[in-house]
């Protein structure tokens, strides 16, 4: 890769700034826990309209952050997770819409999480911070809304993990969204996906620098396990297709086998580095969470496993995405939010999108997905428009 | 009733025109193959349906959303198993039929899934095709057929005849029928010879009790 095809030069947004809100009335969580108070980090991009009605609140992923767009000025390399997709003349107009993208609560990126200070204590969180759900994700983003004074969101958008909690927005708050678009999700987790998860925690529990949680005090961090975490993950969000073409049978910088443990294979270098660029970014104990929010995620077992009774009390229109070689979230899991949606008789359009790239597609430039996007959002943006304070 | 007695079309289609006419009020409607939705966006300004289409074509999946049409990608040779049993009023199948892989499953299915069927076809029997082949010796191609036979989609031809049988034969009654001589918008229905005459074919069809 060129120098100059790694900078973002795309970002139009130029600098972004995170902010804080801090909460002081206690959260009680899904779990029976309860957080006395709580801060979240987010970013928010565009301005908000007089009639307050161009919100739109982005779900980030298990890994993502807040940092959805525009660029740190710490940092004025690396863009936002979905910055091809926000900014000024994209997509997600910023000249349309107010933007408000929040860290999950329970991440390790600035919200309230397990690398966050127990106001209890006076000491980092670490293994003690409380499990948090899809449903206490929500809860606290209803709370940024309320104190943003965003009565109903223009739409509410998320990939993955972001989806999901896109679908418990429209089921716990239906009132306030307007449109929800779901790209890449499931209602719920299968046994392989949760299998996939357990294999990813197992890493990180069973390093000896794990120390059940209590690295930070021991001034040690379980990069090995996190590392292979992280390997796993990626085996997932690619498809066996992409790997193939990406990297083949392809040997790293020989041309003969040496029979060594070392890397050979162009997939394995791929892998590792994958693996060693996480380990700088993402917390051990933030991502055993974040994984359990996943498999927890079920909104139907409310409602005796019936999806369409979960989703009976939804308002809002949906737009839901699914990529065709996506096989951690397969199109199967999009079709059936999908007809759930037409058993209640609510508004839905639904694109299964020839792509390659497998689960990280949504997070991709692929052109029909780019195309149906934009024209689903290009409405969502004029009906905004039409609603007076 | 003659067509040309009205002063206005919205669907531009006088086939459209024909089976929106056959669509009551606030229906629930599943369109399949809808194409860029503008049936349904009309439908839906003249007669307040709601429901569905279905599409394959990723540009025109974007197209139906950028009009504000609901529309669900699928492909209509693998049926209609994302769609419950009665959840629709009407399931509407223009000018598709002869282009699907499995036709009679597709009729069950429409009947499975909606109270009634409407079906529009071209008749492979109207004169000026059975005058191509009769005389010309040649596979008719016209303004509904414009294919050549090796490059076409239609696969599944039949005649308004044939369509008759298999409704017979598959227990589906047929509530009404037209023909027309073309699809302009201000084309006449045929009352006379349709298997010979008519060009397109209309039908509305619900199960026999």
């Amino acid at each position: 890769m060129t120098q100059s095809a790694q900078q973002p030069l795309s970002s139009t947004l130029g600098i972004v700034t995170p902010q804080t809100a801090r909460f002081s009335k206690p959260l009680k969580l899904e779990s029976g826990d309860v957080l006395d108070s709580y801060e979240l980090v987010y970013e928010t991009y565009g301005e908000l309209n007089a009639a307050r009605s161009n919100g739109i609140l982005l779900c980030h992923a298990l890994t993502g952050d807040h940092h959805a767009a525009g660029l740190h000025s710490d940092d004025p390399k690396t863009a936002g997770w979905w910055d091809q997709i926000v900014g000024p003349g994209k997509p997600i107009d910023t000249n349309k819409f107010f933007v408000v993208s929040p860290n999950n609560l329970g991440g390790c990126s600035g919200s309230a999480g397990p690398t966050s200070i127990n106001p209890q204590t006076g000491k980092v969180y670490g293994p003690d911070f409380p499990f948090v759900t899809v449903n206490d994700f929500v809860e606290s983003q209803r709370r940024l809304a309320d104190t943003l004074e965003i009565s109903q969101w223009a739409a509410v958008i998320g990939g993955s993990l972001g989806g999901m909690q896109v679908l418990e927005w429209s089921i716990t708050h239906p009132e306030r969204l307007r449109h929800a678009i779901v790209i890449a999700a499931a209602a719920k987790l299968s046994a392989q996906n949760i299998a996939f998860n357990e294999v990813a925690r197992q890493a990180i529990r069973t390093d000896p620098d794990y120390c059940d949680g209590r690295y930070f005090e021991q001034d040690k961090v379980p990069h090995r396990g996190l590392r292979v975490a992280r390997m796993v993950g990626h085996i997932t969000y690619l498809s066996d297709d992409k790997m193939a073409s990406k990297f083949g049978r392809n040997l790293r910088d020989k041309t003969q086998l040496d029979y060594r443990f070392d890397t050979e294979f162009e997939v394995e270098s791929y892998l590792r580095y994958q693996g060693d660029q996480f380990i700088n970014r993402f917390d051990a104990n933030t991502y055993l969470l974040m994984t359990k929010a996943l498999d927890y995620f079920d909104p139907a077992a409310k409602t005796n496993d019936d999806l369409n009774q979960a989703l009976a009390v939804a308002k809002a229109k949906f737009l839901v995405i699914s990529f065709s070689s996506d096989w951690r979230f397969p199109v199967e899991r999009s079709r059936e939010i999908v007809r759930a949606l037409q058993n209640n008789s609510l508004d839905v359009s639904y694109a299964e999108i020839e792509s390659p790239h497998g689960h990280d597609s949504f997070l991709l430039d692929v052109p029909d997905y780019v195309r149906v996007l934009s024209a689903y959002i290009d409405r969502v943006a004029s009906e905004a428009e039409t609603i007076s304070p | 009733m003659k067509s040309n007695t009205n002063t206005s079309n919205p669907y531009g289609r006088s086939d459209l025109h024909t089976i929106a006419r056959w669509i009551p009020d606030g229906s629930r409607v599943l369109d399949l193959g809808c194409g860029n939705g503008d049936f349904l966006k009309t439908l839906k300004q003249e007669k307040q349906v709601t429901g569905y289409g279905i599409e394959l074509d990723a540009e025109k999946i974007a197209n139906c959303v950028a009009s504000g049409v609901n529309v669900i990608q699928t492909n209509l040779d693998q049926g209609l198993a994302d769609f419950d049993s009665n959840s629709f009023d009407f399931v509407v199948l223009s000018l598709t039929l002869q282009a699907v892989h499995r036709p009679r499953l597709l009729l069950q299915e429409m009947l499975r899934v909606g109270q009634h069927g409407i079906v529009t076809f071209p008749n492979f029997a109207h004169w000026r095709n059975r005058l191509q082949i009769a005389l010309g010796g040649q596979m008719p191609v016209s303004k509904q057929l414009p294919h050549k036979w090796y490059n076409t989609p239609n696969i599944h031809l039949c005649t308004i005849k044939d369509f008759k049988v298999l409704c017979e034969e598959l227990g589906i009654k047929v509530d009404t029928f037209a023909a027309l001589n073309s699809n302009d918008a201000d084309s006449a229905p045929i009352s006379i010879l349709p298997n010979l005459l008519g060009e397109i074919a209309l039908t509305k069809f619900s199960r026999k009790t």
